[in-house]
């Protein structure tokens, strides 16, 4: 296999909103702003259910973050695949998971993707090309990269997104993994999805250089940092990095800058941050409230239309959350079952 | 329509906490992030945000009570214009809402809880010969076995390739791929940076993605800073994903005491795989067995422990000429019959037991010799049906006695025919030291022919 020589600019994106309207239609629109607002209403549900006691564990919530992996999925093609840590529930609503299957693992029903067995953190779709839900920070990193090997085996032409946090960017087999997906030019994505907190550590408190981007540099992938919290932005980006992918050119990097809002995981009482930060990025920059504005502003869309969409995925959760509770646990035989495939 | 606020759960154990402070007053109207309460519980405390928009017509839990349970209504949120007077309070303290929650919510439509006992241990076994009586034979060293079985199966089966650190090239660190990269090519033999955590976790990545990989650990000893992806990814995946995918692996390599290279690089990890339900472990002995039993491992569709060692690979053995043999796992061999005594091994230890049962003959003591070959699935019906037969057991391994393979067998042995022992069973194993690397002490450090012996003659009374 050839290996690359070449270290590749890198290249910060920076265009400006209004030219990058203009070439997006109003369905496509209207679509973003509802895979987002699917996801938000989703978490907060979840969040609702944590609180009644149907979800138990670990909890990790994704609003604030939406438009990442709805502006990546909208780059990417069926086939490619996907991968993420714990923070799973967003990417498998927005590559096409059925929040009902999705909520019943929550509340660890036979209804559930993993039959109630893998719970939150622990999900997967082979149908949908969704590889997990990994609950060890920076696991699933090389295993995308192992799926994108795979991939270059089988001559498919598709790519990986393995998605990574900003906290686990510091973990070893990360570099490790950059090494080899560069050296073997493995068509993956490395998604660093920056929300700027690992738990209760701030960023700049565990990382000595802020620029996650240019972490691939000293393996010569190219890298880019996108604003996470407008979802053309994260598009574009998105389409850039794939077709790099695509074109057999090797590894590319997104680090998209995000913000959760909620805790990181249900049992976080935040103490590390101030409550003005958070009111701040969700006044000024939520990502489903800049889509909305540009959908009525650009006269894309009626409000009556919007209330549709809203009352329309609202419906949807309910379904799920109805499913969620009415699905019974897993039968006990399923204990049993599911360690060893058959031979 | 007025909902009912509930006492949320916090953590994944809260089970009450205290409503240390309302941080609105009863009319105030909140939008779903706003803050209502906030609440103690035995960790910390929290802010607890409101779900819904509305407005607070109630407040049914005063700040600073202690040991209110989860669930319970704290507030009566209305909806805008609503007035509490609307909403009828003998609905609202039993509503349909709470009782949903209590039905449906903390107590889930439950299974009625039964012990369901785990499937019971093998009671027979199946000590069929491996290959049919007058199957041409030929000598072959464990490490041609094991390049020939690898070969076989990637011509058989193009997702099949190998990785690691030095298996291309330079033909193998112990040079068990042999020939490989001239008939397969680099895309199938592929020589990985020295990077066991990340290309261990790209190999089972290479496996979900539909290869089947084998991954050669220079030793197995390295193989300590990937065993994170190693159990927590490729054993544990099938279940957490309820069967949708697995790992079609195979983790080989040499392990266990070399010679002479000391602590850092002479392990025995039969013990530890052994115990991660997810994996399948083999530890084989002879050429032949190396040979079927690692073709079975890359046919296998789960993740496969293949602990081979060094001092055997140059070892000569029969090997079966027979096009497409395999033999099967949790099928243990007997490698001599006897009355008075069962010595179970695996892997190397098998040379100390063999030894031990020739000089024991001399003596008229016959043992019964077992090769377990797999660790897991472990064919515990064999060595329950020889003990039943000679009363006595002795277990030999190379790693060290606590929570050894040793030990599993021996509770096994009690559990299913203690009425049949005549004597403990003796656990030979390495000693409970780092392995040293003077000369003298490495051979004190091993386990010997010479202990097995003493065992037997211990659990024989002779
Ligand atoms: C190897 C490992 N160490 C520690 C943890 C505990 N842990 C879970 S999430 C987390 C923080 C990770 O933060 P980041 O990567 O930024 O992702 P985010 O939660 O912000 O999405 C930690 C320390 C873990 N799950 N795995
Ligand atoms: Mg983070």
């Amino acid at each position: 296999m050839a290996t690359r020589k070449t270290t590749r600019k890198l290249s910060p994106s920076k265009k400006t909103g209004t030219a990058r309207q203009s070439n997006v239609s109003s369905e496509e629109l209207k679509t973003l702003y509802k895979d987002m607002l699917l996801i938000r209403r989703f978490e907060e549900k979840a969040g609702q259910l944590y609180g009644m006691g149907l979800i138990g564990g670990f909890c990790h919530l994704y609003i604030g973050q939406e438009a990442v992996v709805v502006g990546l999925e909208a780059a990417a093609e069926e086939g490619d695949k996907r991968i993420t840590s714990y923070r799973d529930h967003g990417h498998m609503l927005a590559c096409g998971m059925d929040p009902k299957g999705v909520m019943a693992e929550l509340t660890g029903r036979e209804g559930g993707y993993s039959k109630g067995k893998g719970g939150s953190m622990h999900m997967f779709s082979k149908d949908r090309h969704f590889y997990g839900g990994h609950g060890i920070v920076g696991a699933q990193v090389p295993i995308g990269a192992g799926l994108a090997l795979a991939d270059q085996y089988l001559e498919n032409g598709r790519v990986t997104f393995a998605y990574f946090g900003d906290g686990a960017a510091n973990q070893g087999q990360i570099y490790e993994t950059f090494n080899m997906a560069a050296l073997w030019e493995l068509p993956v994505v490395f998604v660093i999805e920056n929300n700027q907190y690992a738990m209760g550590t701030a960023q700049k408190r565990s990382t000595s250089t802020p620029e996650l981007y240019t972490r691939g540099a000293a393996f010569g992938i190219p890298g880019e940092v996108v604003d996470g919290m407008d979802v053309l932005e994260v598009k574009a980006a998105g389409q850039r990095a794939v077709a790099h992918g695509r074109s057999k050119k090797g590894p590319y990097i997104l680090e998209v800058k995000t913000y959760r809002y909620r805790g990181h995981s249900m049992s976080d009482p935040a103490k590390y941050r101030t409550r003005e930060e958070v009111q701040k990025m969700r006044e000024e920059r939520d990502p489903i409230e800049q889509v909305r504005e540009i959908l009525l502003t650009g006269k894309h869309t009626t409000d009556d239309d919007l209330k549709a969409i809203d009352k329309e995925i609202k419906e949807t959760i309910n379904a799920a959350a109805d499913f969620a509770k009415e699905s019974p646990e897993p039968s006990l035989d399923e204990l049993w079952t599911d360690i060893y495939a058959p031979a | 329509m007025a909902t009912e606020i509930l006492m949320p759960a916090l953590s994944p154990t809260m089970e009450e906490g205290t409503l240390a402070k309302w941080l609105v007053k009863e009319g105030d109207t909140v939008a779903s992030g706003d803050i209502l309460a906030e609440i103690e519980t035995d960790k910390a405390t929290m802010e607890f945000e409101a779900v819904d928009e509305g407005v607070i017509g109630k407040i049914l839990v005063t700040e600073g009570s202690e040991g209110v349970k989860v669930n319970s209504p704290i507030a009566i949120l209305l909806d805008d214009g609503e007035s509490l007077s609307d909403t009828n309070p003998a609905s609202t303290s039993a509503s349909p809402s709470a009782q949903d929650a209590e039905q449906t919510g903390s107590q889930p439509p439950q299974r009625q809880a039964q012990t369901v006992s785990p499937p019971p241990a093998a009671p027979q076994s199946n000590m069929s010969p491996d290959w049919p009586d007058g199957t041409p034979m030929k000598q072959q060293t464990v490490r041609e076995a094991l390049r020939d079985a690898m070969s076989e199966e990637m011509r058989r089966d193009h997702t099949v390739h190998l990785m690691g650190e030095e298996v291309a090239e330079y033909q193998g660190a112990y040079k068990v791929s042999q020939g490989l990269l001239d008939e397969f090519g680099q895309k199938r033999v592929m020589d990985t940076p020295i990077t066991e955590h990340g290309f261990t976790g790209i190999a089972v990545g290479a496996a979900f993605g539909g290869l089947r990989p084998i991954v050669e650990f220079m030793t197995f000893n390295f193989a300590m800073q990937a065993i994170d992806q190693i159990i927590n990814s490729a054993a544990k995946t099938l279940y957490m994903s309820g069967g949708q995918m697995g790992a079609p692996i195979v983790f080989r390599g040499p392990n266990g005491a070399a010679a002479r290279v000391a602590a850092q690089h002479s392990q025995d990890y039969a013990a530890w795989y052994s115990h991660v339900p997810g994996l399948k472990v083999v530890m084989p002995y002879a050429a032949a067995d190396a040979k079927g039993l690692l073709k079975t491992a890359i046919r296998d569709p789960n993740p496969v422990i293949f602990l081979e060692n060094e001092i055997l690979y140059g070892r000569s053995f029969d090997v079966p000429d027979l096009e497409n043999f395999t033999i099967p796992f949790g099928k243990a061999r007997m490698w001599r019959e006897g009355s008075d005594v069962t010595i179970v091994s695996f892997g190397i230890g098998m040379q100390y037991a063999l030894q031990a049962a020739e000089t024991l003959a001399e003596d008229g003591i016959n043992a019964e010799v077992i090769d377990l070959r797999t660790i897991r699935p472990m064919d515990t019906g064999a060595i329950i049906q020889s003990v039943k037969k000679t009363n006595r057991c002795v277990t030999v391994e190379e790693g060290w006695p606590q929570s050894s393979v040793g030990n599993f067998i021996s509770s096994v042995i009690m559990q299913h025919a203690f009425d049949y022992l005549d004597a403990p069973v003796i656990n030979c194993t390495g000693k409970d030291v780092p392995m040293p690397y003077a000369s003298n002490l490495e051979k004190l450090a091993l386990v010997t022919t010479n202990e097995v012996i003493n065992a037997v003659r211990q659990v024989t009374y002779r």
